[in-house]
């Protein structure tokens, strides 16, 4: 539960950011999370690949070779439409887990 | 999309792994570039990046497996596993692989030739709509020209009918006359198939202006490239054909052989010009029924309504033509098998032979069930470890599936490959020389598609017998001991049970194919009523020399003369057919007094032939009352006739023959009657027959029957000589007349040959099998033995312990199996001319079959245990 519960956060600010990004990579979406946060999440940079294929075998993101602006070969990522309601009923579900953690730090 | 590069990633491993490389190794030199824009140095930035990316090698891993986590590149692994499995352990996989593909192999040329013959239309447009046409009772093929135009004029039911009677001709080529095969046929036979020449033109209904008005030649692709040299040239051109001219016109296409699916004649010719074929005009003969007559149903119309409407037109002939059509009735059969000839027998014959060959597959899955169990066993600990770190059972059962369909892949490669050697052999086959007889088989797609079936099913079954022994497996009791996961338990297991069957199934075949075999060889010495074994025929149409049937006599006679004075000849005759050959008919016979000859009031059908004095000494046929006919018996006395003991009982009851008269047009007096013989087959009930003496009734059909205790090499050679010397341009065929016979026994051969291939795999199959187990057994327990002989045990006591269980299973499936035979050979007899499982050499031999299959089976094990060294074997754990 916890750990399925750590991954989908992690797997919900990659299409987050996807989704606000546009096309990105791997890297790219490093600096924007840790951007987007104010550095306030950081997260292992090497953990996030295993994470990117897996959603790229899930059918919820592709990927192509491009340049980068320093003229770089990198993989970048894109949302697909199956990943667009991942995000959706991820972005849902964390709404509900956030609630129900904060109505457990309310009581008392 | 990305299903198509899971797959592509399957093949691309390398590749996959160098992109993850290039991506990672991409990441950290941006992460480097940034921090060095940011001040740090080179080195400072390299140390930052790789802290905060991780292990690169362990990311790696990861993300392969992310990519792997998919199923597909599971698969890929299983396979590869799987491969890596099967080659560790060789002997396994070539075992498993060789049984399925025997298995496999019999089945799919069993099937092949099933297809061909049973399944397949005929090579034909519209051929799914085509029907024969023959007669009520069972063996009446054919209708007679007449019958043949009046259906086809007044039948509602069929769009068209085609007539054809395939003949023997003499074609000159040159100087010499040839003997050809071929089709007389009406002349919209190839309209109504929808055959269109390769060459030339074919011949149509309206080439045909009566009686010898088109003469005619549309050659096969075969002959023409045989005897013509594929020479287009020789359409137009003149041969002769029985001495009268004929016209080449044309070639059919190489896919046209007639309709007859084993038959492959020379050439086909229009039937209204028969007569200058056979001698004698049968196109205006109700009486003669001689022509296959080939129906092409109405769209819509059903079979039924068919025979119903040729029904009410044959009613109506038989009021028109009582002495003829009297009993005419109508019945429809698929067309090609030579009517009833072959279609009646070979239906069930191949079916039977299809059931066989699916016991030897179910034996060949069962040894398969068996080796996979064993092999499950064997790697247990292996099993237990994987289950132990984590392994699901799923995941092993999957893992072992996998290794199933590969072999059973790699079983159907083999097995395919080998079947189909084995059905082009066949196709190429010609069992008779001068007969064209070929058996074409070719496999299409649908034999391809049960050999995937039969692999796939007959892999997957056995190889799925392990789950359950993995379901119940324990990790730690089976690492902790190491023992085998199914125990060599007193109790039967299933294994027993299977291995039980399989040498059921083996003594079943054995037993089956020994009693047809004996069944065979006492055929070849049973009383077919007359003596094959030092006579030499010389066969010939006189009609192919331009005799007609009355004046070919005289030159019969000289014929006869000639070949009594070659030194060492004992006694010489003709017959027009010979017994057991490929001509001959049977007619109406009366008794005396009957007043209208029509075949609902004649006693019995009875086999004719004519034949001159001498013939019954020639055929050493022994006569049992009377006179033998003589030269004096001619066309200007009162017609007699020998007949048989069949023919004398149900004619005159237990009264003496001799002396008495019956009816067949003329009245008839016997003056002789002659032993029983077999006239159609080996197998038949005692048939009626009688001869004719050769004067009275002439035929242009000859073979001279020549005896002599000379060897027949010889006496042939000088047969040919003197018979050269009475007609030059007479062709003739030579042989012995054992030889001849091979027409006869071709069924029994054929199914004899069956059988024994059959009962060969099931008992190689069932070596196989016995020995796996008691290797098998024998293996687990060595460590026991050797403490065994350690402790003083005889190696007697051993080779029990070992080899009880197998020769037990080993005595009960024979004994089951040799009861089943007993009883299974019961249906044989009606194929195989005196096949009968009470018989003390049959019985002896499947006994001793089996004795030497455990025999082979259990040497090796055997002395592997008595071989065993207590002490190298216990050092050895």
């Amino acid at each position: 539960m916890a750990r399925n519960d750590l991954q989908g956060s992690l797997d919900l600010l990659v299409l987050k950011t996807l989704s606000q990004t546009g096309s990105l990579h791997g890297y790219g979406i490093v600096l924007h999370i840790q951007r987007a946060s104010d550095a306030l999440l950081n997260v292992e940079e090497g953990s996030l690949y295993p994470a990117l294929h897996r959603m790229e075998q899930s059918g919820w993101i592709r990927s192509e070779w491009a340049l980068t602006e320093t003229g770089r070969k990198a993989k970048y990522y894109k949302l697909t439409a199956v990943g667009r309601k991942q995000l959706e009923e991820a972005e849902k579900s964390f709404e509900q887990l956030v609630k129900g953690v904060r109505a457990i730090f309310r009581y008392a | 999309m990305s299903m198509l590069r899971r797959i592509s990633n399957l093949f691309s491993r390398p590749k996959l792994g160098r992109e993850i490389d290039a991506e990672l190794r991409s990441h950290i030199e941006m992460r480097m570039e940034d921090n060095i824009a940011a001040g740090m140095s080179s080195g400072e930035a390299r140390r930052d990046a790789l802290h905060r990316f991780g292990n690169p090698t362990s990311v790696n891993e990861q993300v392969t497996a992310a990519d792997a986590s998919l199923g597909l590149e599971n698969l890929g692994f299983d396979i590869r596993y799987g491969l890596r499995q099967l080659r560790r352990s060789p002997g396994f996989a070539l075992t498993a692989i060789l049984t399925l593909a025997l298995g496999v192999g019999a089945n799919l040329v069993v099937f092949g030739v099933l297809n061909a013959l049973l399944l397949r239309p005929l090579n034909v447009a519209g051929a799914e709509r085509l029907v024969q046409i023959v007669q009520k009772p069972q063996g009446y093929n054919s209708q007679s020209y007449p019958d043949y135009l009046d259906y086809r004029a007044r039948n509602t039911t069929f769009s068209d009918m085609a007539a054809y009677k395939l003949t023997m001709s003499g074609m000159s080529i040159g100087a010499a006359a040839e003997k050809c095969w071929n089709y007389e046929v009406s002349g919209n036979y190839f309209d109504m198939l929808g055959v269109q020449p390769q060459v030339g033109r074919l011949f149509h209904a309206k080439d045909e202006h009566g009686t010898n008005s088109a003469p005619l030649i549309v050659l096969s692709d075969t002959f023409w490239r045989a005897r013509f040299h594929a020479d287009p040239l020789v359409i137009g051109t003149t041969v002769d054909l029985n001495k009268h001219p004929f016209t080449i016109i044309g070639v059919a296409p190489k896919s046209f052989h007639g309709t007859e699916l084993l038959f492959w004649p020379d050439f086909w010719i229009p039937m209204v010009n028969q007569e200058q074929i056979d001698g004698f005009n049968y196109l205006d003969k109700r009486m003669f029924h001689g022509t296959n007559v080939l129906g092409a149903l109405k769209p819509g119309v059903t079979p039924q309504q068919a025979v119903d409407d040729l029904n009410s037109v044959a009613h109506r002939l038989a009021q028109e033509y009582p002495t003829y059509d009297d009993a005419l009735s109508a019945r429809l059969i698929r067309p090609g098998l030579l009517g009833d000839t072959l279609g009646g027998p070979a239906r069930p014959f191949l079916t039977g032979i299809m059931v066989l060959a699916f016991l030897v597959l179910a034996a060949a899955c069962v040894n398969l069930a068996s080796i996979f169990a064993a092999r499950t066993a064997d790697r247990a600990r292996e099993l237990a470890i994987r289950l132990s770190i984590g392994s699901t059972r799923w995941r092993i059962l999957r893992q072992l599936f996998t290794e199933a369909v590969l072999v059973s892949m790699a079983a159907g490669v083999v097995g395919t490959f080998f079947a189909a050697a084995l059905l082009a052999a066949l196709s190429r086959w010609q069992p008779f020389a001068e007969f064209p007889v070929r058996v074409t088989v070719v496999a299409d797609t649908r034999v391809y598609l049960i050999a995937v079936l039969l692999s796939v099913v007959s892999g997957v079954l056995p190889g799925l017998i392990p789950a359950r022994q993995i379901w119940r497996t324990h990790a730690m009791q089976a690492m902790k001991s190491g023992a085998p996961i199914a125990g060599l338990s007193r109790r039967l297991t299933l294994r027993d049970l299977l291995l039980g069957v399989q040498i059921a199934l083996c003594a079943l075949l054995v037993t089956a194919s020994l009693v047809s075999l004996r069944g065979m060889e006492r055929s070849l010495h049973a009383p077919i009523g007359f003596v094959p074994q030092g006579a030499v025929l010389a066969e010939a149409d006189m009609h192919m020399a331009g005799y007609s049937d009355s004046s070919a006599l005289p030159v019969q006679r000289r014929m006869i003369e000639a070949a009594e004075r070659i030194p060492g000849v004992t006694a010489v005759g003709t017959i027009d057919n010979t017994p057991l050959g490929t001509g001959g008919s049977s007619t109406p016979v009366y008794r005396e007094g009957t007043a209208e000859q029509r075949s609902s009031n004649s006693v019995m059908f009875a086999h004719y032939y004519s034949i001159s004095p001498g013939y019954l000494q020639a055929a050493a046929t022994r006569l049992l009352a009377g006179r033998d006919f003589n030269w004096h018996d001619d066309a200007t006395k009162p017609k007699v006739a020998l007949v048989n003991q069949t023919f004398a009982r149900r004619m005159f009851g237990n009264s003496p023959a001799v002396g008495r008269h019956f009816l067949q047009g003329d009245l008839i007096e016997v003056i002789g009657v002659f032993e029983d013989g077999k006239y159609e087959s080996l197998t038949e009930d005692p048939t009626p027959a009688m001869f004719f003496p050769l004067a009275q009734n002439n035929q242009g059909d000859t073979a001279v029957v020549v005896r002599s205790p000379l060897p027949e090499a010889e006496v042939a050679a000088a047969l040919n000589h003197v018979l050269a010397s009475v007609d030059s341009s007479l062709p003739f065929t030579l042989h012995s007349w054992s030889d001849e016979l091979a027409l006869a026994l071709f069924p029994a051969r054929v199914a004899t040959a069956a059988l024994g291939v059959m009962g060969l795999i099931a008992a190689l199959l069932a070596v196989t099998g016995v020995f796996g187990m008691s290797a098998y057994s024998v293996s687990k327990r060595l460590k026991e033995f050797g403490i065994r002989v350690a402790l003083g045990s005889r190696r007697t006591q051993l080779m029990r312990a070992a080899l009880v269980r197998p020769l037990l299973l080993l005595l009960s499936g024979s004994v089951l199996g040799l009861l089943l035979g007993v009883v299974a050979s019961g249906l044989l007899a009606h194929l195989i001319y005196q096949a009968t499982s009470r018989d003390p050499l049959v019985l002896a031999g499947a006994i001793i079959t089996m004795m030497l299959v455990g025999m082979v089976a259990t040497w090796i094990p055997a002395r592997r245990a008595l071989a065993v060294d207590p002490a190298q074997l216990l050092r050895e754990e």
